[in-house]
């Protein structure tokens, strides 16, 4: 099959961030980037797609500068064919202008599936895999927690709260990938050496106008330090009066 | 992981992925499971088609024989990374890249190239290497296995190897032997030896207090016939085994590091959390002035070595740098761990934490690959002409 | 003076959670811009029309009904193009919608279809001036970022529970519409859809979520994190991510940094350490208490209150002690 995969470079998840002196962003200092958790998650379900079904290419895309080029090679070595930057200075906040990029470079690709992270780390949108499909025209399933194709249809699962859908789709389609879906290789050495003479591209991104940008960033307000108000079953009692009385939630 | 210095920063973007690629591979497989089975006393086998499919065997040697084809810096990275997991890992693979296949790929024909290295990158053979024996340690030149050529042009070997990690595991040993009756080290030749030729035997050393999760083996070889072709023909006098020796070095001097990072981090973070006296003991200033003097010297050691894989990778590389580097580092290293153990306290001595296992391991690390010792005596050599071994 | 559109999910014919919170946050906002009319449009099966009162409680002026057979299912194609066409056919100020799952699958269609921005998980709205402002939360609940939305419309789809369904009692006239396809024509079909386990609250909408971890030390020790939810009655089970990798409780259940992010009323931890991971998906709950036995685990830092002691011995007190509590209010 053809698979496009869309990722985005994004710092690690697990890391304390600080704001920057402009206030509208974080602060990059120290910052490790890497393959966004869900859009690495969606590369390995095309690979593995890939490697199930026979021969097959899967192809990356990213929106950036050229940082984002050691994105798309680490995506390469985990076995992504080749890669296509779409470049441009700053990756805008507005999901509908990145999808648009995307969009316009996707079309007329013969792509039998467009796959994206559910949402970026980031800007947590959820907004440019289900928008781009959109404005390519072809079905899309949004947080995919199962993904199956077969015989040119695919049958996807999605969680839905207190509830899990089961739905069926035509290709070419489009896929946003939740968790759960498949643990994502990581390169070996062998496949990080090949990355280096796979073909990447780079053209200017034709993004659509930012409609959306960043006011602010701050961080959440601290919670008031709590207290251990007691030791083992004895502690109960206390417990019960203060959520009743004091927190009031019993 | 803490990089005070920013040394990512002079690595190369395929440096920096090949080292989180083996870091994240020790992080889910290896430090799971490790510390039981350094108390088990057996070396995690399941992981080895892993760490073959990773790619980290030999991993700088050639793609044209199924190597990664990496530069030294690359691989004395993935030694950092298998030794912050376990020293006894990392032995395995310096074993097998450094001085099983090595030796293969420096001394070997071009079928033994062909024949063996392939499929040890993939882990399908396991070497080890056989020069140290029960009385020739520090003094390799004065070993008494012996092999024999025949009219044939067939060796018959017989001697004793000892404290030769992957012994039972390995399906061939490289084994550096004394020819023809001649005692003198020139006549020292490596030969190919197929684990389960008729008089071989290995048998595992027990009661190891260290390196526990490693397979440590006495080897013997009783009227054990070679076919011709088993002798490295590019092989000669000590020079060769040393060598290797020095590959494996080099490589040890990154994994040393590896295993003070892991303690330190650890030892980091539990201060940052262990409270006492109403406080965490990071605050208290007898442990700061541990952690300065920890991260002070992983930092000296990272410069150390960083620019002698750079040398390496440059050709200038010469073996008594890489006999600074290993003593330096691996003797920091001893003393961070055991620094470590001591300021995590009474849970320092569980081996839920690492402090202690590897404290306990790096004192093989001390003693192999030449001791301490005997590298204080290459540098005063190189440094003053004099020969200080005898 | 200026009109909004809120589409309100349903499942079957019946309002979810989100769809009041909707109509409440586009009411606040069409009176913050100096009045207007609230349009909640409403798709689904023969019936599901009877929701129109409700919606008019909470602040619809205008309830467009689209009823459809086809719409046993959650039919996301058809309702895109219905709200799209509506949207065409009208012109609104913005789209109001929940980010919930389905929300999620809608919004940025109709934002793409309608070549609108749109803004996600919005905790806050504000109008100001020309554009809209809007707060959500970022890098998994770590940062807090503000949005300008620019242009003459937008799609604003809010945080499922960030905003409290509040009457505001409207004479709410009811249109019928057609829908603006057929959900045979789509092309992503909903085959089933299995629930959760009978009365499973969902994490999302539960008031107060009883979560357990490592600590538990086994599977079937779950059973108290169970009987503590049930005491409480209107409670769900979350899990930390150690012990849904582990297999010990589907993925769904986790509460964290990649799984969901919760804000109830109450969040009891029960034998979780507090690793960052699981913080990220729970620290904007409003009250919360963590039963744990080691006095140094993070968890305690973010615990309004806190039970240094064995989760086997202080939880069964605490369903007691629950149950009693409850029996007599």
């Amino acid at each position: 099959m053809k698979i496009a995969v869309c990722i985005k470079r994004t710092p690690d998840s697990e890391s304390r961030f600080k704001i920057a002196s402009s206030q509208t962003a974080i602060d990059e200092t120290g910052l490790k980037f890497d393959i966004d958790d869900f859009a690495s998650y969606a590369v390995e379900v095309a690979l593995q797609l890939n490697e199930k079904q026979g021969p097959g290419e899967t192809v990356v895309y990213a929106v950036g500068p050229d940082l984002v080029q050691e994105t798309l090679r680490k995506a390469m070595s985990m076995g992504a064919d080749r890669a296509v930057q779409l470049k441009t200075d700053a990756v805008p906040y507005d999901g509908i202008a990145v999808a648009k990029a995307l969009a316009a470079e996707l079309k007329g690709g013969g792509y039998d599936l467009v796959l994206f992270g559910k949402h970026a780390f980031d800007t947590s949108g959820g907004i440019v895999g289900t928008a781009t499909a959109e404005l390519l025209g072809i079905p899309c399933v949004t947080a995919a927690t199962k993904l199956e194709i077969a015989n040119g249809r695919g049958t996807a699962r999605r969680d839905l709260e207190g509830a899990a859908e089961t739905v069926e789709f035509p290709l070419p389609a489009a896929v946003t990938i939740d968790e759960g879906i498949a643990r994502p290789r990581y390169p070996s050495l062998k496949g990080i050496m090949a990355a280096k003479k796979k073909p990447l591209e780079t053209k200017p991104a034709q993004l659509g106008a930012a409609r959306v940008t960043v006011k602010s960033m701050d961080l959440p307000p601290e919670r008031p330090a709590g207290r251990i108000i007691g030791e083992g079953a004895a502690a109960v009692p206390e417990l019960i009066r203060l959520l009743q009385t004091e927190a009031k939630v019993l | 992981m803490l990089d005070f210095y920013n040394i990512d920063s002079v690595l190369s973007e395929d440096e920096r992925a090949v080292r989180d690629s083996v870091r994240r591979f020790v992080d889910e497989r290896v430090i799971p499971i490790i510390g039981n089975c350094y108390v088990e006393g057996r070396f995690p086998k399941e992981l080895i088609p892993e760490m073959a499919e990773l790619g980290v065997f030999g991993a700088n040697l050639p793609e044209e024989y199924g190597c990664a084809g990496l530069n030294n810096v690359a691989y004395g990275l993935i030694m950092q990374e298998l030794e912050r997991g376990d020293s006894g890992v990392r032995s395995f693979a310096s074993v097998q890249g450094a001085l099983a296949m090595y030796p293969i790929y420096a001394f070997g024909s071009e079928e033994q190239r062909k024949k063996w290295l392939p499929r040890m990158a993939k882990g399908e053979v396991i070497g080890c290497f056989g020069l140290t024996e029960p009385d020739y340690g520090s003094n390799p030149s004065g070993m008494i296995t012996m092999a024999k050529e025949q009219k044939d042009g067939t060796w018959i070997l017989n001697g004793a190897k000892m404290w030769i990690t992957n012994g039972s595991t390995a399906k061939i040993a490289v084994v550096w032997a004394k020819t023809n009756g001649d005692t003198s080290d020139k006549s020292i030749r490596g030969f190919i030896v197929p684990t389960d030729s008729k008089g071989f035997k290995a048998k595992d050393q027990k009661g190891k207090l260290s390196l526990r999760a490693s397979d440590t083996s006495e080897l013997v070889f009783q009227d054990l016939e070679l076919p011709a072709d088993a002798i490295l023909p590019k092989s000669g006098g000590l020079k060769s085994p040393l060598m290797c020796l020095t590959q494996a070095r080099y490589g040890i001097s990154w994994g040393a590091l590896g295993a003070a990072m892991a303690c330190f981090e650890e030892a980091l973070e539990y201060s940052k959390n262990r409270v006492m006296f109403d406080r965490p003991i990071g605050g208290f200033q007898i442990q700061q002035e541990r952690l300065a003097e920890m991260l002070t010297e992983i930092v000296k050691g990272q410069l150390v070595v960083l620019h002698l894989g750079r040398l390496k990778d440059a050709g200038t590389m010469v073996p008594q740098q890489v006999s600074l580097a290993k003593r330096n580092n691996v003797n920091i290293a001893t003393d961070i761990a055991r620094e470590a153990r001591r300021l995590l306290g009474a849970n320092g001595i569980l081996a839920e934490y690492s402090a202690m296992r590897h404290m306990a391991n790096l004192e093989s690390v001390y003693t192999y690959e030449g001791t301490h010792d005997v590298h204080s005596l290459v540098l005063g050599q190189a440094l003053t002409g004099l020969n200080a071994f005898k | 003076m200026a009109n909004v559109l809120v589409f309100a999910e349903t499942r079957g014919t019946a309002l979810r959670k989100t769809a009041l919170e909707a109509v409440t946050a586009a009411r606040a906002f069409v009176d913050a811009i100096g009045g207007g009319e609230v349009h909640a449009l409403v798709a689904g099966p023969s019936g599901v029309g009877a929701t129109a009162s409700q919606l008019g409680e909470h602040g619809a002026d205008v309830v467009l009904v689209a009823e459809n057979a086809g719409l046993e299912k959650f039919d996301r194609e058809s309702i895109t193009s219905t709200i799209a066409a509506r949207a065409t056919a009208v012109s609104y100020r913005a789209i109001f919608l929940g980010f919930s799952a389905q929300g999620r699958d809608v919004g940025p269609r109709v934002a793409a279809k309608l070549d609108l921005p749109i803004v996600t998980d919005v905790t806050e709205v504000q109008a100001a001036g020309d554009a809209i402002v809007v707060k959500h939360p970022a890098y998994a609940n770590k940062v807090i970022v503000t949005l300008q939305v620019s242009g003459p419309s937008a799609v604003i789809a809010i945080r499922p529970s960030a905003v409290t369904a509040t009457p505001s009692a409207k004479t709410a006239k009811v249109e019928t519409i057609a829908l603006a396809a057929e959900p045979s024509a789509s092309r992503v079909v909903v085959k089933d859809v299995v629930e959760g386990g009978k009365g499973k609250i969902d994490l999302g909408e539960a008031p107060v979520i009883v979560s357990g971890g490592r600590g538990l030390k086994a599977p079937e020790n779950f059973k108290l994190v169970e009987d503590l939810a049930a005491a409480f009655g209107n409670a769900a089970v979350g899990a930390t991510r150690a012990v849904t990798d582990d297999g010990w409780r589907p993925h769904s259940d986790q509460i964290g940094q990649t799984g969901r992010q919760v804000s109830p009323q109450l969040y009891v931890a029960v034998g979780i350490s507090g690793a960052i991971q699981h913080l990220a998906g729970m620290r904007s709950s409003k009250t919360i208490v963590a039963i744990n036995k080691d006095k140094e685990a993070p968890i305690f830092k973010v615990a309004d209150y806190g039970i240094v002691g064995d989760v086997m011995e202080v939880v069964p007190a605490l369903t007691a002690a629950v149950k009693e509590a409850k029996a007599h209010h």
